[in-house]
């Protein structure tokens, strides 16, 4: 699965790059943000373009997976 | 020419540090007090009061932040009428203003020209006048005003006024926060690009003078802290609640989308985090408004506290979009509530 690190990042970019990698990307992708802001707006990009989008608190990250 | 907003990472009042850390830090510091100063820090208001002691009173404020529009000349006039807002948002008349400019030395001088003529049409628009300011070397652009206004004793409008039973009105759409996300993200057309600006544009005179006809019984101007973030300022300032009827509240529909698409300024959260437990909203509120009520507005509507038959006739008077959007309860478990 495609991975993409949005750390050090701030909104709207994360959602940008979101956007971007699941065009080439399209059945599921991986996002790795580093604050809240991108975890909640990277989540609502996902559920609003028809992904399941399923979250991991990993230390003072969070993985975000999105599939159909 | 890139646009100003992708030289900077935040715009407008979204740039605003988060407000628990704001409040923490202004807390260690001693108030300064004096008898002629009405209204100073304490109260979280939109500008100082100061007496001068045959009637009249002098309200200062100074609002500076980094580009919300693309165009330098759209910048100047944003960053002006948001700065006059605090003072119409007191009941004053603005009267003088200057410049404070943040600008990088490799940047070409004609944008610094744009936006400095922006800001004077907007302030000659109001009535004032801009005397000098200064300007620093930095990385990135930073451009408001310091602004002057005079009002009397008698319409001196605090935050902190509003009665039980009052109406609450507002005089702009909401969501201005997200929708300058949109377009920074390229996710918004030229119809939305119109609309934020002619908002943002938008001097809150015209709101002032009207309600200048009817008895405030206390204002403030919704700008980075958010309807949730102001509103608590005003029920807690009263010791009063509020109650909203988000059906009510004049929003852009586009920032409803954008809120969808996750289009929401990083500010939003800050403001959500901190007032969450001075909120209820009702089950139907869905999460994009709620979104939008947390959303930080650059130059956005004011917000007043009158009586309901005022409220009534002043929305006649003002027209669209303005609304009563709610009313000052006795005090409950939180500050507002929305339904």
């Amino acid at each position: 699965m495609k991975i993409i690190d949005t750390s050090g990042f701030s909104c709207p970019e994360p959602v940008i790059m979101t956007k971007k990698a699941l065009k080439d990307s399209p059945d599921a992708l991986t996002v790795i943000v580093d604050n809240v802001a991108s975890r909640e707006n990277v989540k609502r990009f996902g559920e609003a373009t028809g992904y399941k989008v399923d979250v991991k608190e990993e230390g003072s990250k969070w993985t975000l997976v999105l599939a159909r | 020419m890139v646009g100003l907003t992708h030289t900077v990472k935040t715009s407008g009042c979204a740039s605003k540090l988060p407000v628990a850390d704001l409040a923490r830090i202004l807390s260690s510091i001693p108030l300064m007090k004096d008898d002629r100063l009405l209204v100073g820090v304490e109260t979280s208001d939109d500008a100082l009061a100061y007496d001068l002691g045959d009637g009249r009173v002098m309200v200062q404020s100074v609002d500076f932040f980094p580009p919300v529009a693309d165009d330098p000349y759209d910048f100047g006039q944003v960053a002006a009428a948001n700065a006059l807002s605090d003072l119409y948002a007191m009941g004053a008349e603005p009267a003088v203003a200057m410049n404070v400019m943040c600008f990088p030395s490799c940047m070409e001088l004609e944008i610094m020209r744009s936006i400095l003529l922006g800001a004077q049409d907007k302030v000659r628009e109001a009535g004032a006048v801009i005397a000098g300011g200064h300007t620093i070397a930095d990385s990135t652009i930073k451009y408001g005003l310091a602004v002057t206004g005079f009002t009397t004793r008698d319409r001196l409008w605090t935050n902190r006024g509003a009665h039980e039973g009052d109406a609450l009105v507002i005089t702009k759409r909401l969501g201005v926060g997200i929708l300058n996300t949109m377009i920074k993200a390229g996710m918004a057309d030229e119809s939305v690009v119109r609309k934020s600006l002619d908002s943002m544009k938008m001097l809150n005179r015209r709101a002032f003078e009207t309600a200048c006809s009817f008895t405030v019984h206390a204002a403030t101007d919704i700008t980075g802290f958010s309807l949730m973030g102001h509103l608590n300022e005003m029920a807690e300032g009263a010791g009063l609640s509020v109650e909203i009827d988000s059906a009510a509240v004049p929003v852009f529909e586009e920032a409803i989308e954008g809120a969808r698409f996750g289009m929401n300024p990083q500010g939003m959260y800050n403001n959500r985090d901190y007032l969450e437990d001075k909120v209820a909203f009702a089950s139907s509120v869905t999460r994009e408004m709620q979104d939008v009520f947390f959303d930080p507005q650059t130059s956005g509507p004011l917000a007043l506290a009158m009586s309901d038959e005022d409220a009534v006739r002043f929305v006649e008077l003002f027209g669209q979009p303005a609304a009563v959007i709610g009313h000052f309860t006795a005090r409950k478990d939180v500050a507002i509530s929305v339904l």
